[in-house]
């Protein structure tokens, strides 16, 4: 393993090509699974090149402590966790700023989408752990959290799809769109954006920036990322299809 | 105005059933503007101008009437609190936990029912807070003294079950157990070759989605047991009894023992034939 390295790259893309020889709207190989975890009433991983993360979902259930109750719907409670050895250098475990900001903002992307209205005072409890990592840990944990919520039956309105975009610097200094940001592009690019959709309902579920971007260069990211958004969504469908697809028992 | 997914295609949640306000969204199906859109991970199907997704997976939710087995979790002054295997808990109170006359103040609830009792109860209401309250007085209603509980999952119990019961029967006629499947998802299984019986349950469990489930499962039996579906059937005996809406009903008893203390009493499939 490298060791983490201070010094910016020359460039993050060179002649249409990136880093790791991706075209800038192609996501990184993904291979994403469901019933990973048979304990869970519904599970799922998601590989996306070298960030791994998966997702366990327990149940609609009663909700504890009862002061947390609602009495119209139930509370879809995320936790996102990176464990210690998910970087390169050691995380320090245990839920901190970062951790606790990504969690409420995965638990209201879900919120929209999942029927809460259906299981009132209850909770639907979604574990999000990041394995390895390598950027866009969130919006993979997100796919994986989406997958396995639907893996356990939980009634919801649409699948979320997401994924990252941002801004690279090519060896003049200017400024590409990407999508699917990797590690390098996400320490040292000039912008970068968090994304969540609904395909079918056409909502924007989660949106979070860093860095800056300016209007054209924003709306032409999230072109890409739509754009993007499609073949992930037809993969997340596969997945969830394939345990019960023939000639798989 | 039209169908967009087949009959029994697998979806998931969002993709598009139907088009257009002819058609209206059953269960795990939803209405967005002029789509019928699925609302879970499942089996379409159409029925007339409904359209609904069989789900592969869920939580048990309960349902007036619903025959099912409550774990007892809490022992209270005047309840118990029962576990149904699904986000909510039931209760039992004193008044239908047996037909005998309970005095709060003289007898120990604890021993009629006790912490960690499988009970064969029916959901009496679900009141307005979605509490639930079951009862454990009537015909086949009784805590459980020995045998084995399984859990499956709830969204497979009408596949357990079968046709009027067929699939039960089957699996009963065939291990020689008794058996009780709550429409929870916990079942009861005793006697004869209660590990077979087990085992085919989770065969169910498994592929319930598969086409051909009956013939499968008569193949799989056929072959654990050594007999075939035709001895069994030959061996079933000629009359049929009298069946009523709840399919059979023993004759009523008078002047019931204290049910609970009845022991066996191989009154345990009389709700079976109204499942699907």
């Amino acid at each position: 393993m490298s060791k983490m390295s201070d010094d910016k790259p020359k460039f993050l893309i060179k002649s249409g090509k990136r880093l790791d020889g991706r075209k800038p709207d192609e996501v990184r190989p993904m291979e994403m699974t469901v019933g990973v975890i048979p304990n869970a009433d519904g599970s799922a991983m998601v590989v996306c090149g070298k960030t791994k993360v998966i997702a366990a979902v327990y149940g609609p259930r009663e909700l504890h402590p009862r002061h947390q109750v609602l009495n119209h719907k139930a509370r879809v409670r995320v936790k996102y966790n990176m464990l210690s050895f998910s970087v390169e250098d050691r995380k320090r475990p245990g839920p901190g700023r970062r951790e606790v900001e990504i969690s409420k903002v995965l638990s209201e992307a879900l919120e929209r989408v999942v029927l809460t209205d259906r299981f009132p005072m209850c909770a639907i409890d979604v574990f999000v752990t990041v394995i390895q990592a390598d950027a866009s840990t969130r919006v993979a944990g997100l796919n994986a959290a989406s997958m396995a919520l639907a893996d356990a039956g939980v009634p919801m309105r649409d699948l979320v799809v997401s994924l990252s975009f941002g801004k690279s610097y090519d060896e003049k200094g200017a400024g590409h769109m990407v999508v699917d940001l990797e590690k390098e592009e996400d320490n040292w690019g000039m912008g970068d954006v968090a994304y969540a959709v609904a395909p079918a309902l056409n909502e924007i579920l989660l949106l979070q920036m860093d860095g800056d971007l300016t209007p054209e260069e924003f709306a032409k990211g999230r072109q890409m990322a739509d754009e993007a958004a499609k073949a992930i969504y037809d993969m997340q469908k596969q997945a969830l299809k394939a345990p019960y697809q023939e000639g798989s028992k | 105005m039209s169908e967009i997914a087949e009959n029994r295609q697998l979806v998931v949640p969002g993709e598009v059933l139907a088009e257009g306000m002819d058609y209206l969204p059953g269960d795990g199906a939803y209405r967005n503007q002029k789509n019928i859109l699925s609302s879970t991970l499942g089996l379409v199907e159409f029925k007339g101008r409904l359209v609904k997704v069989i789900p592969l997976n869920g939580k048990y939710m309960p349902k007036k009437d619903d025959p099912v087995i409550g774990i007892v979790k809490e022992v209270g002054y005047n309840k118990w609190t029962l576990d149904l295997n699904g986000p909510y808990d039931a209760f039992m109170l004193v008044g239908d936990a047996s037909d005998r006359y309970i005095d709060t103040n003289r007898d120990k609830l604890a021993s009629i029912f006790g912490v960690g009792d499988a009970v064969i109860c029916q959901i009496k209401k679900i009141d307005e807070n979605l509490a639930v309250f079951v009862t454990a007085r009537g015909p086949g209603l009784r805590k459980l003294h020995e045998g084995r509980i399984i859990h499956v999952k709830a969204a497979k119990i009408p596949r357990i079950i079968g046709k009027s019961a067929s699939m039960v029967k089957m699996i009963k006629e065939f291990t020689g157990t008794r058996m009780f499947v709550g429409q929870n998802g916990i079942i009861w299984v005793d006697g004869g070759d209660e590990a077979l019986a087990v085992e085919a349950v989770r065969k169910i469990e498994a592929e319930a989605h598969v086409p051909g489930l009956t013939d499968r499962m008569k193949a799989f039996l056929s072959e654990k047991t050594g007999k075939t579906f035709e001895e069994i059937e030959a061996s079933r005996p000629s009359e049929t009894p009298s069946t009523g809406a709840r399919g059979f009903q023993p004759p009523v008893r008078e002047a019931r023992e204290f049910r609970e203390n009845a022991g066996p009493s191989g009154e345990d499939d009389l709700f079976q034939g109204e499942s699907e």
